[in-house]
């Protein structure tokens, strides 16, 4: 199954390129309005067409790119920053009442209805992309603590966990020297499908308006502009959806060609 | 047995009222006063007042703390600031629109999942396997409002098969609700479809592989009746599990879906009330939804742990 | 269908009927669309315009009414005697009236909903308006008399407000849930999130209403309200969110597009307390600063007529000031330069939620950068707005229409959100508020304009259109919106 890997790793770096072109290059200049020029559908001159404010969709999608990847590469790091080590002490204390109070934590973030909370945060902090980073920072944490938890007990009962052990190594010690190295690949996995599913989230959020604040372009918010305009304009609606849908698409198939590249046990029994 | 529920039944208690105390002071912290929201620019400071302790806002928060968690211990989840009803009665009505477009959605989505998923797992890695895969990693991509959006553009302004949306009534007869749930729910469904497929899938590749299925196979059952005899309905506790997390992601998470349909729904009122800073109503429908999830948790664990005693010590 | 008494004239009508073809039925009921659901349905405690959009003179009536030219008429009042003075006004009411649950309309029920607008413990959200009257007397039960501490210009225009519409002591209790006017039309259910029903009022003391049923429904997400519209799941809709659609229901022969004026001055509110902004200079580059017409046709899709003060074009004292304000980035940039800021400076610009403010506020920061002002855009809801901005007055700048009618008056309040202090002003309205002389009036209202004009108070940008979009065959309409409401007594079907 290389295929996914090859598909994925080709459309995801695609957006990375555009992402990191935009910084130094686009065709046109992102704010610039021309209302005039308002709404005219892709054409030699604006590849992706222009949007309600006459700007060009091109440009916009670049940069947009680079929103979303920004949002949801933060809020993914958040999660492993502090689900990893979470998981690795619940892991390593198994069945006190440490482990106790992280994993009821856990579900307890689970149990909160997530849109209603990212809704809340922003209306308490006000819309931002700091805080839609928070937002879907939080439910990431729980996420990484338990695959990194679940992964990590089977090893604490593995031979040279117990050398380790028996030579004297403190539980930390053991966790961050023996233990993440080897989950190491599952979690990259899980964080590849978790930057997916930010990309998303991220596009979710700013399409209600929490998200990154105009005149910083991002997918979602191209989509909630135009959605008064799907008939007037279609390409405004379309392009940004298919931005959308390719980069997830693309990043999940990343993460699935690296499971199978990386997950010894499935590819054993994949043959 | 008795151990292990007790010591559930007390975390299950204790989350609760971490999850109270939580909602409540996170949700009042939120600036914005829903007297003055309701009174507006020309509004008078001492009208403003007059209102405030109407409402029971010029209460310590404390206070209104205790007589709203008392309040919900004895099924009373307080009146709504802005529009001065009970909020059980509000969320009741609501609920006529959020549980039916919730289960209807995942009907939709089981009814296409499942075969897709046996299917896929039959021929695993054939050309079968590979486009339903394929479907699947679309539909996972697919952000649902964006969905939602299409589907009003095609079926409801250029076709015109449905309505663009709001709801017709339970009243008006069971199909005109069910077919103004119609669009909302396929918009919801696809995601969750393409979730469910994959878990039904890898559900039944991770039992083939396993010991009993290969003495099944080697008793010489065919590849497809094993997977119809034994694996089917061993995947089943995966797939159940999955399920009954997309059910209470459905009912509080078609906020989006339901803005974009105009649904009077669940998720829609918490927007409204957000928005209006109608604080109770949010507090309220925010515990109810946790309390859903955290009893609805408490009860597989103990369902597990019924089945399979070694979780019992486990957890 | 009370003319067919007899079964033999019923059959002969069905084949009138026949014979005329498939002449449809004539409709008798209407669903008309808006965007904001009301949160409770008593007008004289709430300021949400969403109540008066429903009920205002469909089920509420006052002393005296809008009509849909903007105009003050009798309404629950037939007549009126004012003293010599100016103090006391005797309102004659219309004999017959009776509230929908029964009981008779009088003089008590006019002295009780005055009474409580203006008490202590009122809830009502325009309590200004009842702020002269130092008595309320009963004469009889058809007149009554209310006496003003001074000369009051716009008294009989105050008792017009939604919020000053009479009401029962008898049904107050519940009048939140279940109101009860005198109205053409009764409240007759609400489904909350989703419609309120009004019925005809078979006993109405005026002009009967044309239609039997109206439903209205909420849809406040912009591209629903143009599926719906498209889909005719509704009939009309008032104050459509969505401009951008409008010519495409012009073209569509399905439908008819309203255009009218609202009294809504949307305007570039200014911190006048904050620096830079206490510099008129810098307000004078802003003012240069703005082009409204790439404003109305970016945000607005060219709906909007430009202003140039705080004054609804349609009346007939407004001034054209606009030429004072005219879009010049260069002398923007001079003046700028002359305020001691030649590179600009950096504030922020508060965006409630509706579209104009929305994409109003993108429009603007990107001229304003042109000429060095750096906006910061933040997006609010309108609970926050109201605290930070309007209550904590902790902003630079912020778009937003004020649509109370004849609001002039909120330059003479210093303590007002944009914080203007200018005591000639001040005393300008003051001797207004007590000159009851047309002319006298008009000329001081135009000179009120060019005051807060020449002070460059706030940026002047259009006055907000009222778009409504109905089916074709939908008539009686109020194309205008003068007060909020959305008057159906005199709406029908043509054949």
């Amino acid at each position: 199954m290389k295929r996914n890997l090859i598909l994925g790793g080709l459309l995801s770096s695609l957006v990375v390129l555009a992402a990191l072109i935009s910084f130094v290059w686009t065709p046109y200049d992102v704010a610039a309005m021309d209302i005039p020029a308002k709404l005219r559908p892709p054409s030699m001159t604006h590849w992706f067409g222009t949007d309600h404010f006459g700007r060009d969709m091109f440009s916009m999608i670049m940069v947009g790119a680079r929103t979303s990847i920004a949002v949801a590469l933060v809020a993914v790091g958040i999660g492993m920053a502090l689900g990893i080590p979470l998981g690795l002490m619940a892991a390593a204390r198994k069945d006190s009442w440490l482990d106790e109070l992280i994993m009821r934590g856990n579900d307890l973030v689970f149990a909160f209805p997530s849109l209603v909370i990212a809704i809340l945060i922003t209306a308490i902090l006000g819309p931002g992309a700091v805080n839609a980073i928070i937002a879907i920072g939080i439910f990431n944490i729980p996420v990484f603590a338990r695959i990194t938890r679940g992964a990590a007990l089977s090893l604490w009962e593995r031979e040279f966990i117990m050398a380790a052990r028996v030579a004297g190594k403190s539980q930390a010690r053991i966790s961050f020297e023996h233990i993440l190295p080897n989950v190491l690949n599952l979690l990259i996995v899980q964080g590849t499908i978790q930057f997916s599913l930010g990309i998303l989230a991220e596009a979710g959020l700013s399409y209600v308006g929490l998200g990154a604040q105009p005149p910083v372009p991002s997918w979602g918010r191209m989509l909630a502009d135009a959605q008064t305009m799907v008939s007037l304009a279609p390409h405004m609606a379309l392009i940004p959806g298919l931005a959308i849908v390719l980069t997830v698409l693309g990043l999940n198939l990343l993460g699935d060609g690296l499971r199978d590249l990386l997950d010894p046990k499935l590819r054993v029994r994949r043959s | 047995m008795l151990r292990y529920s007790l010591k559930r039944l007390i975390s299950l208690v204790l989350s609760l009222a971490v999850a109270s105390l939580v909602i409540f002071f996170v949700i009042e912290i939120a600036p914005g006063d829903p007297a003055s929201f309701m009174l507006g620019l020309n509004a008078q400071p001492d009208t403003v007042a007059a209102l405030r302790s109407e409402l029971g806002l010029d209460v310590p928060k404390i206070e209104r703390y205790l007589s709203w968690v008392g309040g919900m211990l004895h099924g009373d989840f307080g009146t709504s600031y802005t529009y001065r009803t009970p909020v059980a009665q509000m969320v009741a009505d609501r609920l006529w629109v959020s549980l039916p477009l919730a289960l209807y959605a995942l009907g939709l989505s089981t009814l296409i999942a499942f075969p897709a998923g046996i299917y896929a797992a039959a021929r695993r890695g054939k050309p079968g396997d590979m486009a339903v895969m394929g479907a699947t990693q679309l539909g996972v991509a697919i952000p649902n409002f964006w969905f939602a959006m299409m589907l009003v553009l095609v079926f409801a302004i250029n076709l015109r098969w449905f309505g663009a949306g709001g709801f017709a009534g339970w009243d008006k007869g069971f199909w005109a609700g069910i077919h103004s749930l119609t669009l909302p729910a396929i918009a919801l469904a696809l995601p969750q479809a393409a979730i469910l497929a994959r878990v039904m899938r890898s559900a039944l590749l991770d039992i083939l592989g396993e010991d009993f299925m290969r003495t099944a196979r080697a008793k010489g059952l065919s590849r497809r009746q094993a997977l119809w005899r034994h694996a089917v309905r061993n995947a089943m506790i995966p797939v159940l599990t999955i399920i009954g997390l997309q059910f209470s992601f459905l009912l509080a998470g078609a906020i989006i879906i339901e803005q974009v349909f105009y649904l009077p729904g669940l998720g829609r009122l918490v927007f409204q009330a957000i928005s209006a800073r109608d604080l109770i109503v949010v507090e309220s429908v925010v515990m109810l939804l946790v309390f859903a999830v955290i009893a609805v948790n408490f009860l597989v664990d103990l369902a597990y742990a019924a089945v399979d005693p070694r979780l019992r010590q486990r957890t | 269908m009370k003319i067919f008494r007899h079964p033999r004239s019923l059959t002969s009508a069905v084949a009138l009927v026949a014979a005329l073809g498939a002449a449809p039925a004539l409709a008798s009921d209407i669903t008309v669309a808006m965007q904001l659901e009301p949160p409770h349905l008593d007008p004289t405690s709430a300021a949400a315009g969403a109540i008066d959009s429903v009920l205002y003179s469909n089920v509420f009536e006052g002393l005296t009414r809008f009509m849909g030219d903007g105009s003050v008429v009798p309404g629950l009042a037939e007549s009126w005697d004012i003293s010599e003075d100016g103090t006391t006004y005797t309102f004659h009411l219309h004999d017959g009236v009776k509230f929908h649950d029964g009981t008779t309309m009088d003089a008590e029920d006019v002295k009780f909903s005055l009474d409580r607008a203006r008490a202590e413990d009122s809830a009502n959200a325009q309590k200004a308006l009842f702020a002269g009257i130092t008595e309320v007397e009963v004469i009889d039960p058809l007149t009554v008399k209310v006496t003003l501490d001074a000369p009051n210009g716009s008294f009989l225009f105050n008792m017009a407000w939604g919020d000053a519409v009479i009401v029962a002591p008898e049904s107050i209790e519940g009048i939140k849930q279940h109101p009860v006017g005198t109205g053409a039309f009764e409240f007759k259910e609400w489904v909350q999130g989703d419609k309120i029903v009004l019925d005809k009022n078979p006993d109405y003391w005026g002009t009967p209403a044309k239609l039997d049923e109206v439903t209205f429904k909420f849809i406040s997400d912009p591209t629903a309200a143009f599926a719906a519209v498209m889909a005719e799941d509704v009939d009309v809709f008032t104050a459509f969110p969505a401009p951008e659609n409008l010519p495409m229901f012009e073209a569509d022969p399905r439908f008819q597009v309203l255009v009218g004026s609202t009294e809504g001055e949307t305007i570039l509110s200014t911190n006048n307390k904050r620096a830079p902004f206490d510099n008129k200079l810098v307000r004078e580059a802003m003012a240069h600063a703005i082009d409204r017409q790439a404003l109305i046709d970016g945000a607005m899709f060219g709906y909007g007529t430009p202003i140039g003060t705080h004054f609804a074009p349609h009346n007939p004292a407004y001034v054209d000031l606009t030429a004072q304000s005219a879009y010049d980035p260069e002398l923007s940039k001079k003046l700028l330069a002359e305020a001691g800021l030649p590179d600009g400076f950096e504030t922020t610009l508060h965006l409630p939620p509706p579209s104009y403010a929305r994409r109003g506020g993108e429009i603007i920061a990107a001229q304003l950068a042109a000429v060095g002002i750096k906006a910061q855009i933040i997006n609010v809801e309108w609970a926050q707005w109201l605290e930070t901005v309007f209550k904590g007055k902790d902003f630079g700048l912020t778009i937003v229409s004020h649509t109370e009618p004849m609001d002039i008056g909120i330059y003479a309040r210093p303590d007002y959100y944009f914080q203007y202090d200018n005591p000639a002003f001040q005393e300008l309205i003051k001797t207004l508020n007590v000159t009851s002389d047309p002319a006298e009036r008009t000329a001081m209202l135009q000179q009120a304009q060019k005051i807060i004009a020449d002070d460059y108070v706030n940026g002047y940008l259009f006055q907000l259109p009222a778009l409504t979009v109905a089916k074709v065959g939908v008539q009686g309409l109020w194309a205008n919106a003068p007060t909020q409401a959305t008057d159906l007594t005199a709406v029908s079907w043509a054949d």
